[in-house]
């Protein structure tokens, strides 16, 4: 590609910008900068006469609690996205398959909705915290002061490149893809940044670091590499592709079970499949991400990570277990149906197998929800002599959670490594060989675990922590890394022995793709709640006191109901936002979904319909 | 014979047979070896082979319809009659019954306490995170915690460290066992020194609402022998305490 052409590329997209929106965005930039500017300079006369202010009846902190909440998982949502919507790109360019291409754009086109309702929460975020907080706010504008500025030129920046992107996506076809696939990298690029810059500011608060003297850079950017900045940019970064590939499903499933077309069908069963992939495919390295930030909390100070993990908090993380199970079983179930339903013939011969690999789930579920302490009775506490378990204690403590997690990714890739290669045949001479090897080295693995986990027990906290779980990590990775591309050479000289079959799924898999994405909703927003409640009475944890009416833990029950509402209140936001990007879509091929179209037998039931009540029931059609 | 095996085999029996054979064993043998399980962690136990059984027999349209479809049949009641009519008739009835007393029972009073969810080691104070002993861990050290320990200590959390001291039954909650990996295998030398001090009196809010029998011993004991009974404690009991930087 000459650079002649690419900047003519670049030229007719900004033509195909329209003005108004670039503007608007350029306003709300100032926006959000200006205040920041203004209260830099009062902070230190004015902000601190008041020091909270309070919205009466809601509650400043409840209303503070909420729009931080939405605004974190719309962004976790346009960061998710494009990456997602990269990738895709990347794939249908390299294996010339147009509908990844086709796939990447319907999901760009949502970003920039999207985009614009994040950057509201966000707007709505800041105003009100300099409102409600002036006195924290005050605080952390001088240290942060300089990231604000960063952070706006990084908005400036993300916000071209995403209408470059998107508007340039057709006319960037052919030669130009390369260019065009640039723009993508720069796009997450940044988006990456936007991420870490208020990442920092968080976990500044739950972990501050001294700040001494010297330039305002000098300040920020100490305050900046505090303990937990990295373990929870990374944490989040692989929690926003979770995201992203779980809303694509979710919204692939939704539209299956709308879908009335046998192409519609078989479109949003494979865009549901790809979704999930990538969803599953997150969800692998995520717990041990999680681990690694548990550890910086405990080794940063050791009360907060007993209050996360021991104390009041603990038990938002049997909660967790629970949420994380169920998306681990949603997971591994959407691949089982797709091996009955989508590839014809096969279904018996996986029942076995399939068992299996359900009993080391189940089991490693129950040991993962098992509480160190459990709710009993007064009665029957007394008969188990304590909280407890004489026996079932051995399952609380993390000996025994690290190891069955490690089961359950072993177990899920393993379902995904079987979905792979159902219906074809290897033909390479070693595959017999290699496939004999694979199970060996995966049974070992599984015992390496299990013997590891055991040992924990007799040892030393910190060699288990420092190297038996280090070493159960390493072992579950290098199967990742290994078995990934050794399956995909198998696969190259495999012949296909049944085709896979799209839009036959039946309907609980689109239900199933839905609670996936509810699931891991969820399950931010509970987090959410854990790390910021982890620093109980402080806004700067040990440095600056919370001194409002708020300044107390809300009972678990409470902050539950609180995040329902969060998670419910955004599902009603991502349907919007794919409602407005659609409605364009149906307005031009009102043909195409009129009903003569619809294929006899075809409509997907509702969940209530009778598997036995006639032939028109989708559970009958597809068996 | 050969109906009844087929009876046997079908899904709906299987599953049957699975769940009431896990109750059953969670239940009533199991306690044979050891301490009965509290009914929260049973009915865990139970919802997740509830689940596992309805994900494996809805996985594929086959195995749905011969789960499903004898339920529908009996629910949807068509062209039934005899004992199969009149059983539906009863579930029909009994079942909202059912959830009838249910809801009574969780509502009405009884004179049970109800079950406690207690935060065995809560977060300590932040002026006791990160004591260090200051003594050496040596055998007259030790020794001397031991000695302290059979005399304040033993009564309570036995002379066996395992939390069967003579006093200990009449305490809820019991003793800790410190043999236990749960207990102070897990944690680390300066928050035994608080709880040593504070006792249960001093416990957070979230450490309730048992009432902690544990004594603050900050009275009679000087911080150097709960140093010390520390050491003999972690020594009797055949645990180390809990580090977090490297040992040299
Ligand atoms: C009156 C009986 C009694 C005596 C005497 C007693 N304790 Fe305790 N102790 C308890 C009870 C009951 C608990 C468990 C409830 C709790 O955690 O407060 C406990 C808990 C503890 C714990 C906390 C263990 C954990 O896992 O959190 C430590 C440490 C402890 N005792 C040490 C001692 C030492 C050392 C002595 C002697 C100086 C002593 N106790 C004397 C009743 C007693």
């Amino acid at each position: 590609m000459t650079l002649q052409s690419a900047i003519r590329t670049v030229g007719s997209s900004i033509r195909n910008i329209r003005a108004s929106s670039l503007l608007g965005w350029g306003v709300l930039v100032a926006f959000l900068v200006l205040p920041c500017l203004v209260l830099a300079q009062g902070a230190a006369t004015q902000a601190m006469s008041v020091e909270y202010r309070d919205i009466p009846g809601i509650g400043s902190r409840n209303v503070i609690w909420f729009i931080a909440q939405q605004h974190l998982l719309l962004a976790g949502f346009v960061l998710g996205v494009p990456l997602f919507a990269w990738v895709c790109e990347i794939v249908g360019w390299k294996t010339k398959e147009p509908r990844y291409d086709k796939l990447a754009k319907e999901f760009t086109k949502l970003l920039t909705s999207a985009y614009a309702t994040t950057a509201l929460f966000g707007g709505i975020l800041l105003f009100l915290l300099i409102g409600l907080y002036p006195k924290l706010m005050a605080y952390l504008t001088d240290i942060f002061y300089p990231t604000f500025v960063a952070y706006s030129i990084l908005f400036l920046l993300e916000t071209a490149v995403l209408y470059l992107y998107w508007y340039g996506w057709d006319s960037m076809q052919g030669n130009k893809k390369g260019f065009h696939l640039f723009l993508g990298f720069l796009l997450n690029l940044f988006a990456f940044f936007i991420m870490i810059i208020p990442n920092s500011w968080a976990t500044f608060q739950a972990s501050p670091v001294v700040v001494a003297d010297g330039t305002a850079l000098e300040r920020a950017w100490a305050a900046m590499w505090n303990p937990t900045w990295w373990p929870v940019n990374i944490h989040r970064f692989i929690a926003n592709v979770v995201l992203g590939g779980f809303i694509c499903g979710a919204y692939a499933g939704v539209r299956y079970l709308l879908a009335v077309s046998r192409e519609e069908r078989e479109h949003y069963d494979w865009m549901g499949y790809v979704g999930n992939f990538i969803g599953v495919f997150g969800m692998l390295p995520l717990p041990f991400a999680g681990y690694w930030l548990m550890r910086e909390i405990y080794q940063y100070n050791q009360q907060m990570g007993i209050t996360l993990m021991g104390g009041f908090l603990a038990w938002l993380f049997i909660l967790q277990a629970m949420l994380i199970g169920v998306l681990f079983l949603g997971a591994n179930y959407y691949f089982w149906m797709g091996i009955s339903y989508r590839i014809p013939g096969v279904a018996q011969s996986y029942k076995k197998p399939i068992l299996a690999m359900l009993i080391v789930l189940m089991v490693s579920l129950a040991v993962w929800m098992t509480p160190h302490t459990l709710v009993a009775s007064l009665q029957e506490a007394q008969q188990m002599g304590g909280a407890h378990h004489p026996l079932l204690g051995v399952f609380g403590v993390m000996s025994a959670k690290m190891t069955v997690a490690n089961l359950m990714i072993l177990v899920t890739f393993m379902s995904f490594i079987m979905y792979w290669r159902a219906g074809k045949q290897e033909t390479a001479p070693w595959a017999k060989i290699a496939k004999a090897i694979m199970g060996g080295v995966l049974a070992v693995a599984a015992i390496t675990i299990v013997v590891l986990g055991v040992w924990g027990y007799f040892v030393p906290a910190l060699f288990r922590i420092n190297t038996l779980s280090v070493a159960q990590v390493l072992i579950v990775l290098f199967i990742l890394v290994t078995f990934t591309p050794l399956t995909a050479v198998l696969l190259k000289s495999a012949k296909t022995t049944t085709e896979m079959v799209w839009g036959q799924m039946p309907v609980r898999s689109g239900y199933t793709l839905v609670s996936n994405a509810v699931m891991v909703i969820l399950l931010m927003s509970l987090m959410g709640y854990a790390r910021s409640s982890s620093r109980v009475h402080w806004h700067v944890y040990g440095v600056l006191r919370d001194t409002s009416e708020y300044a107390y833990s809300p009972a678990l029950g409470y902050a539950a109901a609180l995040m329902s509402l969060n998670t419910f209140f955004f599902c009603l936001l991502v349907a919007f936002i794919f409602w407005v990007a659609t409605m364009g879509d149906k307005s031009q091929a009102p043909s195409k979904e009129s009903p003569q179209k619809v294929e006899p037998g075809l409509t997907p039931v509702m969940a209530g319909g009778s598997p036995s009540s006639g032939g028109k029931g989708g559970v009958q059609d597809n068996r | 014979m050969r109906n009844l095996l087929a009876i046997l085999k079908h899904s709906l029996s299987i599953s049957a047979i699975v769940l009431v054979g896990i109750f059953v064993f969670l239940k009533w043998v199991l306690p044979l070896f050891t301490a009965p399980l509290p009914m929260s962690l049973i009915g865990l136990y139970v919802a997740l082979t509830f689940s596992a059984l309805m994900i494996f027999y809805t996985m594929s349209g086959a195995s749905l319809e011969e789960f499903m479809g004898p339920i529908h049949r009996f629910l949807v009641g068509e062209g039934q009659e005899g004992v199969a009519k009149i059983a539906r008739l009863l579930l029909l009835i009994l079942f909202p019954l059912l959830v009838g007393w249910q809801t009574y029972t969780s509502l009405a009073p009884s004179d049970f306490p109800p079950a406690e969810s207690r935060t065995i080691h809560p977060a300590p104070p932040g002026e006791f995170v990160g004591l260090a002993n200051p003594l050496q861990p040596t055998e007259a050290n030790i020794q001397i915690g031991k000695g302290i320990y059979a005399s304040r200590c033993s009564p309570c959390h036995g002379s066996n460290f395992d939390g069967k001291g003579t006093a200990a039954p009449g305490f809820n909650p019991p003793p800790a066992n410190f043999r236990d990996s749960g207990t102070i295998a897990q944690l680390q030398e300066s928050f035994l020194f608080w709880r040593i001090k504070k006792g249960g009196v001093g416990l957070p809010i979230e450490g309730k609402p048992w009432k902690s029998a544990m004594p603050r011993w900050e009275v009679e004991l000087t911080d150097k022998q709960v140093w010390q009974v520390i050491m003999g404690e972690y020594d009797g009991a055949g645990q180390s305490p809990r580090t977090w930087e490297e040992e040299e």
